[in-house]
């Protein structure tokens, strides 16, 4: 293992993360935090179902391995659920702290809108659960050894990378659809992503066996993309405008 | 020296400040006047109605800057805080130094490593009785020094503190550094290096000097101050330390005669600048005695040779350990070096934030202060968990602890903001980075090392 594989890697990991950091977020202090506190929240929602893991794992029979990797599936699955539960809780959270600040402002209004909230949160998410996912595995790249010396699969480093950025884009996406279910109550959508997280989840069940969990990982997550994209008001429209760099329509007849 | 610096960066930055300060203020008394016109205009107003709509308005326009500057703020602590944990955690995985045991400092004179776990437990708390202990004196004598305006002397010790810090860890330091990457180099271009850096150090802290280089020699000095305390305190004492030192801020600010308390509204009696960098000063007030236990003689013999009494005399102290510049900050966060605790980062920020108890108008300039010793306690709790051993180190408990000492902070400027008054700023941070240290040791790593194990996502 080479400092080019762990640079590779992090670049693959948390390259498109930094990057929405760097661009949308690292200039407006209160995304900033909202982004911290997103990040908290999904920490607490592990620290919860790993004590409830680390309960049914010590109350259980040590040696028998069928049921510790039993275990360790229903404690992934209570994880899941637990973060969905987290993020709606951090939604209620920030539904009462954007009605706060627009209280407090000059025209009613609040300073970032729901949308951007959902956005930045489920980055916190996205980023914090790729980090605790990737990080050890980098420090452990930088160190000596040979990658599937038992016959385990020479693309550990590599496959981690791929799944730990899928896994952070895609909370993002969740957090934009899920606040949007929430605000308009579109309890179906909630549902959707509770249910996609649980199957991106079980999919990598299916390692080392990549075939059956990078692929459909990233058809979720292009699905997902367009999905958040159409629910925060894009449409084809606006890809063109954008790609041609022409001004709004609208906006013309106004000035006009 | 932390009491020093702070007290230095305090008034540059008052000077660096006014101009945004009073930005700030042009635009909301432009802002009242708007509103005061809209009042006028409404001719059906009883009289007494508008100057009540006037005081309203001023209000919350008061609380929407105050809320403004708070995100601004919390931002502004975040970078120092992030800063100098990196700083701390890279010098403790590259540099041995930092984690060989090599002695304990006089102030904790029980060793850790008994035979029996009760044995150790004793040791742990007398220790920790005797350095808080210590703590409370200090912290006695500078509020009864600076009651009886004994500012030169005040003066005299966080200058002491701050030459210690600027010239001699940071001789030991670099030292260090050059051994681990085997970098030769003679003494004559060391020493011109060891000089400007603390000559500009001296200069930017206790006279004028630009920002940004002014808030780099703070980082640097909390990681230092957080470093040392790492390499002295052992595991246990570290964290019954830190809790007690909790609970003592605690005490400290909010009970009435509290000698924090009794520092603030003394300051604020006499309406003096001075006030924060006391503030900062007087949870700084922990002497640390740099004398090994077992006299080697890697310090320098003048160090070895204080006692409390010579301490507590700082004017006959030039060789003294003066320590009294240490924030509670840099003492928590050495804490958090030394043992497990990752509250080092919180504990820097609660000692920030204790300053930024004060009206929102002067919040601006203890931010920065803040932000320092926020980030050298991060930088101590990280390297506290560094000490421990190497193969023992696992980077979600340092990720998780950052972002628990990062959230305490912004609970505490939130508290701040909502109450208005002096508050003691480590509760909320140390709670935090101790339940989510411990927390994330114990359960979430092994929970994430089988899920690694097997390459499931959670």
């Amino acid at each position: 293992m080479t400092v080019a594989v762990f640079f590779g890697c992090s670049f693959i990991a948390f390259g498109p993360a930094f990057a929405l950091f760097i661009f949308t977020i690292a200039r407006d202090p209160l995304r900033v935090i909202i982004l911290i506190a997103g990040a908290f929240f999904w920490l607490l929602s592990l620290l919860l179902s790993s004590l409830v893991w680390f309960i049914a794992m010590k109350a259980s029979n040590d040696k028998d391995q069928q049921l510790q990797r039993g275990l360790l599936i229903f404690g992934v699955m209570f994880s899941v659920l637990l973060q969905e539960v987290f993020r709606f809780a951090y939604y209620k959270l920030l539904r009462k702290a954007s009605e706060g600040l627009a209280a407090l402002s000059e025209d009613e209004r609040s300073p970032i809108s729901v949308q951007q909230m959902a956005y930045v949160a489920g980055l916190g998410f996205g980023i914090m659960s790729g980090a605790f996912s990737m990080i050890n595995i980098l420090a452990d790249s930088l160190g000596p050894g040979i990658v599937g010396i038992h016959g385990e699969s020479q693309y550990y480093f590599l496959t981690s990378a791929f799944m730990t950025m899928a896994v952070t884009l895609l909370h993002t996406f969740w957090g934009v659809v899920f606040f949007d279910g929430c605000e308009n109550r579109r309890w179906w959508v909630i549902a959707v992503v509770v249910a996609l997280h649980l199957l991106v989840s079980g999919l990598t069940f299916l390692n080392p066996i990549y075939e059956g969990s990078l692929p459909p990982a990233y058809v979720i997550l292009v699905s997902m993309a367009v999905w958040s994209f159409f629910s925060c008001g894009g449409s084809l429209q606006n890809i063109q405008q954008f790609l041609t760099c022409r001004k709004n329509d609208a906006g013309s007849e106004v000035a006009s | 020296m932390a009491e020093n610096l702070a007290n230095v960066l305090h008034e540059q930055l008052s000077e660096g400040f006014p101009d945004t300060h009073r930005n700030n203020s042009g635009e909301g008394a432009d802002r009242r006047r708007v509103v005061e016109g809209v009042d006028q205009e409404l001719n059906g107003q009883p009289p007494s109605a508008r100057p009540s709509q006037r005081l309203e308005s001023e209000e919350d326009e008061d609380e929407e800057l105050t809320l403004k500057y708070g995100a601004k703020h919390v931002i502004m602590l975040f970078v120092p805080v992030t800063l100098c944990m990196v700083v701390v955690v890279a010098t403790i995985k590259s540099v041995s130094f930092y984690t060989q045991k090599d002695g304990q400092l006089i102030y904790t004179p029980f060793p850790e490593d008994t035979e029996t776990v009760g044995q150790r437990a004793l040791n742990s708390i007398l220790n920790a009785a005797i350095m808080i202990s210590v703590i409370i004196v200090m912290t006695l004598l500078l509020v009864v020094l600076y009651k009886y305006r004994c500012y030169k002397v005040i003066h005299g010790w966080l200058i002491i503190s701050s030459l210690l810090l600027l010239f001699f860890f940071s001789f030991i330091y670099l030292g260090e550094v050059f051994k681990t990457y085997n970098v030769g180099m003679d003494y004559i271009t060391l020493a011109l290096i060891i000089w400007n850096f603390g000559v500009v150090g001296m200069i930017c802290i206790h006279w004028k000097g630009p920002l940004h280089l002014q808030q780099a020699y703070l980082i640097m000095i909390s990681a230092l101050m957080a470093l040392v305390f790492i390499k002295y305190l052992p595991e246990w004492t570290a964290w019954l330390i830190l809790a007690v030192i909790s609970i003592y801020d605690l005490v400290a600010v909010l009970c009435p005669k509290g000698p924090l308390r009794m520092l603030v509204e003394t300051a604020q009696e006499r309406n003096e600048p001075i006030f924060p960098a006391l503030i900062y000063s007087s949870t700084m007030v922990w002497l640390v005695n740099m004398a090994d236990t077992d006299a080697e003689s890697r310090k320098k013999p003048a160090l070895n040779s204080t006692t409390p009494e010579s301490q507590a005399a700082p004017s006959q102290s030039t060789q003294g350990p003066d320590d009294g510049g240490f924030t509670t900050d840099w003492e928590l966060r050495q804490q958090e070096t030394l043992g497990h605790m990752e509250s080092s980062e919180e504990t820097r920020r609660q000692v920030q934030e204790m300053p930024s108890a004060r009206p929102p108008a002067i919040q601006s300039d203890d931010s920065e202060e803040m932000s320092v010793s926020g980030g050298g306690g991060s930088g101590l709790f990280h390297s506290q968990r560094g000490k421990a051993s190497d193969w023992n180190w696992d980077w979600n408990t340092t990720l998780a602890c950052f972002v628990a000492i990062l959230i305490g902070l912004c609970l505490t400027l939130l508290l701040l903001a909502i109450f208005k008054k002096a508050l003691p700023a480590l509760p909320i941070s140390i709670t935090f980075g101790l339940v989510f240290y411990f927390a994330t040791d114990n359960l979430v790593r092994p929970f994430m090392d089988q899920l690694a194990l097997h390459q499931f996502y959670i």
